[in-house]
């Protein structure tokens, strides 16, 4: 799972996002609530993955922030959105909280500037939890209050409004890995001192990018948080928001820009299913036994593992030499 | 004067079983390069089964050190001999090999909790075991926490001299340094790297049978160990066991101090420590 190389070949990808967000435009008139509420978790696993595989695929920088940004996003909401009426209108409320978490990102993007490989996830990884922590000692020994409650938002609108991020989201990913800022940011990851010297403004182009994927996971937590009705720093801040993205993107495999959009799409519906079904209970028992294999045996995800078997299929064996590089 | 006394040998009794826990990770992690998110796991197997062995069968919790400890270095080392031995030789440099192992390792604490769920369900657990008050000075503690202290810097020590004194220590110590220098010096590198795996497991499970004692137990009480864990060996700095040994009494000092003003801030204060340490000297105290 080497996560700095990243190949696009392929450009009817888009055309087929189109598709298929159209499709999901009028879903809500042929299916249940009962799908539209799933479709929407759904989604939101999906752009989390994908915001995460825009910073992190490239880069090599295996950011554990995601939940932070997501809590920032689902706490403004709270605060704007609470039970005893709106302070704001929902789509102020998402913006807001996109700015604010767009704001963290830069603040967290310029203090790790000198942290590398295990040091920089480490140090996301514990920014969620000082939060998480920092917070609860303010709701208890300041506020002197516990938990929040949201106000009721219709489905409907949750899901249209998350399509909406979603897409932003996945056009801006497209956009930004076929730009120069794209190629600098995989330029950092194979070498970031090489990428300096031919002129990569580094610091910019990382800084940038990383707050810019806070936007998006901070306005998914902000339209997911009436969904969730009651919220505490527990539930806003769960370290498993972080790892979560970061496995379904492995799952799916870096190589393409459609790999962590497929893992993600195939772990969610996996990962709704069993928690729907009888087998509620054993949900992380194969959650972890699915995740402990599929790093061991697909180190390329999903899709690397399709490429493999196809090359395999076509050349009848012989590109196994290749499949590894 | 008698407070601070008072908040001294409060922090070192938890320090004690920060240093073990720190100890056992630095192993994975300095070590044997695997950042064991399942660290915490080890330490709950370890006093979940404590506590069934002595609510049920009424075996001694210190009896138990001799039955946890070996079984979870066995799954320790066989865990690396399979699954880790083959993430490292299949990975194409170690930086993936690292980023790799963190995801199979949070795997792990997925299988292992899910596990822990089915045996011993969401409640909260928990036994009395020597829990009469003893004086230190002037400062009265139940007699367990001082136990606890005990057998977490009888392990440290005793571990400490077989790396110092031994030709396997010696070796493990090669490996901590550099891994492939130390395998071309005729090290069995494979072999040593599990055996520091296993043995980073035997000391979170040692440590979850001693916690067992003073605490209550719960599937999930695992993360926060590890996390801590993780503070403690950044803090001693990354690759020195004597650091994260050090490291362990410092932030138990540092959590009994804080917990003497406001007993709620005491993780935070640990996290801001931790990414502040990040950001002012990422290899710790005795990193070099």
């Amino acid at each position: 799972m080497d996560i700095t190389t990243f190949k696009s070949r392929r450009f009817w990808v888009p055309g087929l996002l189109l598709l298929a967000s159209a499709a999901l435009a009028t879903l809500p008139l042929w299916v249940g609530s009962y799908w539209v509420v799933r479709l929407t978790a759904i989604l939101m696993y999906i752009l989390l993955t994908v915001s995460w595989a825009l910073f992190s695929g490239p880069s090599g920088y295996m950011s554990l922030a995601t939940a932070a940004f997501y809590g920032v996003g689902i706490y403004t909401s709270a605060i704007l959105l609470p039970s005893t009426g709106a302070l704001l209108p929902l789509p102020l409320v998402i913006v807001i909280a996109g700015l604010a978490s767009f704001s963290l990102g830069l603040l967290v993007g310029a203090l790790t500037l000198r942290l590398r490989g295990i040091y920089f996830a480490v140090f996301t990884f514990g920014l969620v939890l000082l939060i998480q922590r920092f917070l609860v000692w303010w709701e208890m020994t300041v506020t002197h209050t516990r938990g929040r409650i949201i106000i009721v938002v219709d489905d409907t609108i949750i899901y249209y409004v998350m399509l909406g991020i979603f897409v932003v989201a996945l056009l801006t990913a497209y956009f930004i890995r076929r730009s120069r800022s794209g190629l600098a940011l995989q330029s950092i990851g194979e070498n970031e001192e090489a990428a300096a010297h031919m002129g990569v403004n580094v610091t910019l182009v990382k800084v940038i990018t990383f707050a810019i994927t806070a936007v998006f996971m901070g306005a998914a937590g902000a339209i997911m948080a009436p969904k969730l009705i009651y919220i505490d720093p527990y539930i806003a801040f769960n370290p498993l928001i972080s790892f979560i993205p970061v496995l379904m993107a492995i799952f799916g495999g870096l190589g393409q820009f459609y790999g962590p959009i497929i893992g993600a799409a195939i772990f969610a519906y996996l990962q709704e299913e069993l928690q729907a079904s009888r087998f509620a209970d054993y949900y992380m028992l194969i959650f972890g036994g699915i995740l402990v294999v599929a790093i061991a045996f697909m180190p390329n995800g999903l899709v690397g593992l399709i490429q493999r078997l196809v090359q395999k299929w076509r050349k009848g064996g012989s590109a196994e030499q290749h499949a590894n590089t | 004067m008698e407070t601070i006394l008072d908040v001294v040998v409060a922090g070192l009794l938890l320090g004690g079983i920060f240093a073990l826990i720190a100890v056992g990770l630095s192993l994975q992690y300095g070590v044997a390069r695997v950042l064991n998110i399942a660290h915490g796991e080890f330490i709950m197997l370890g006093a979940l089964v404590t506590w069934t062995l002595y609510t049920t069968l009424d075996i001694n919790p210190l009896i138990c050190l001799v039955i946890v400890g070996p079984a979870t270095f066995i799954i320790g080392f066989l865990l690396h001999r399979t699954l880790f031995t083959w993430l490292r030789i299949s990975a194409p440099s170690p930086a993936v090999f690292e980023g790799n192992s963190i995801l199979a390792a949070f795997g792990l604490l997925f299988l292992i909790q899910g596990i822990a769920f089915k045996i011993w369900t969401a409640d909260v657990h928990g036994y009395t075991y020597l829990a009469f008050p003893v004086n230190v000075g002037t400062v009265t503690f139940p007699a367990n926490r001082l136990v606890t202290l005990g057998f977490a810097v009888g392990i440290s020590l005793v571990f400490y001299l077989f790396l110092a004194r031994t030709r396997l220590g010696k070796a493990i110590r090669a490996a901590a340094q550099d891994p492939e220098t130390a395998g071309l010096m005729g090290v069995n590198i494979n072999r040593v790297l599990a055996l520091c795996f296993g043995f980073g497991a035997l000391m979170a499970g040692s440590a979850g049978v001693l916690l067992s004692m003073c605490y209550s137990l719960w599937t999930t009480m695992g993360l926060q160990y590890t996390v801590i864990a993780i503070i403690v060996v950044v803090l001693g700095g990354l690759g020195s066991i004597v650091g994260s040994f050090i490291g362990g009494f410092i932030l138990g000092i540092i959590g009994s101090i804080v917990s003497y003003f406001d007993p709620g801030l005491s993780m935070a204060a640990y996290y801001l420590i931790f990414i502040v340490l990040l950001l002012v000297r990422p290899t710790g105290i005795l990193g070099k």
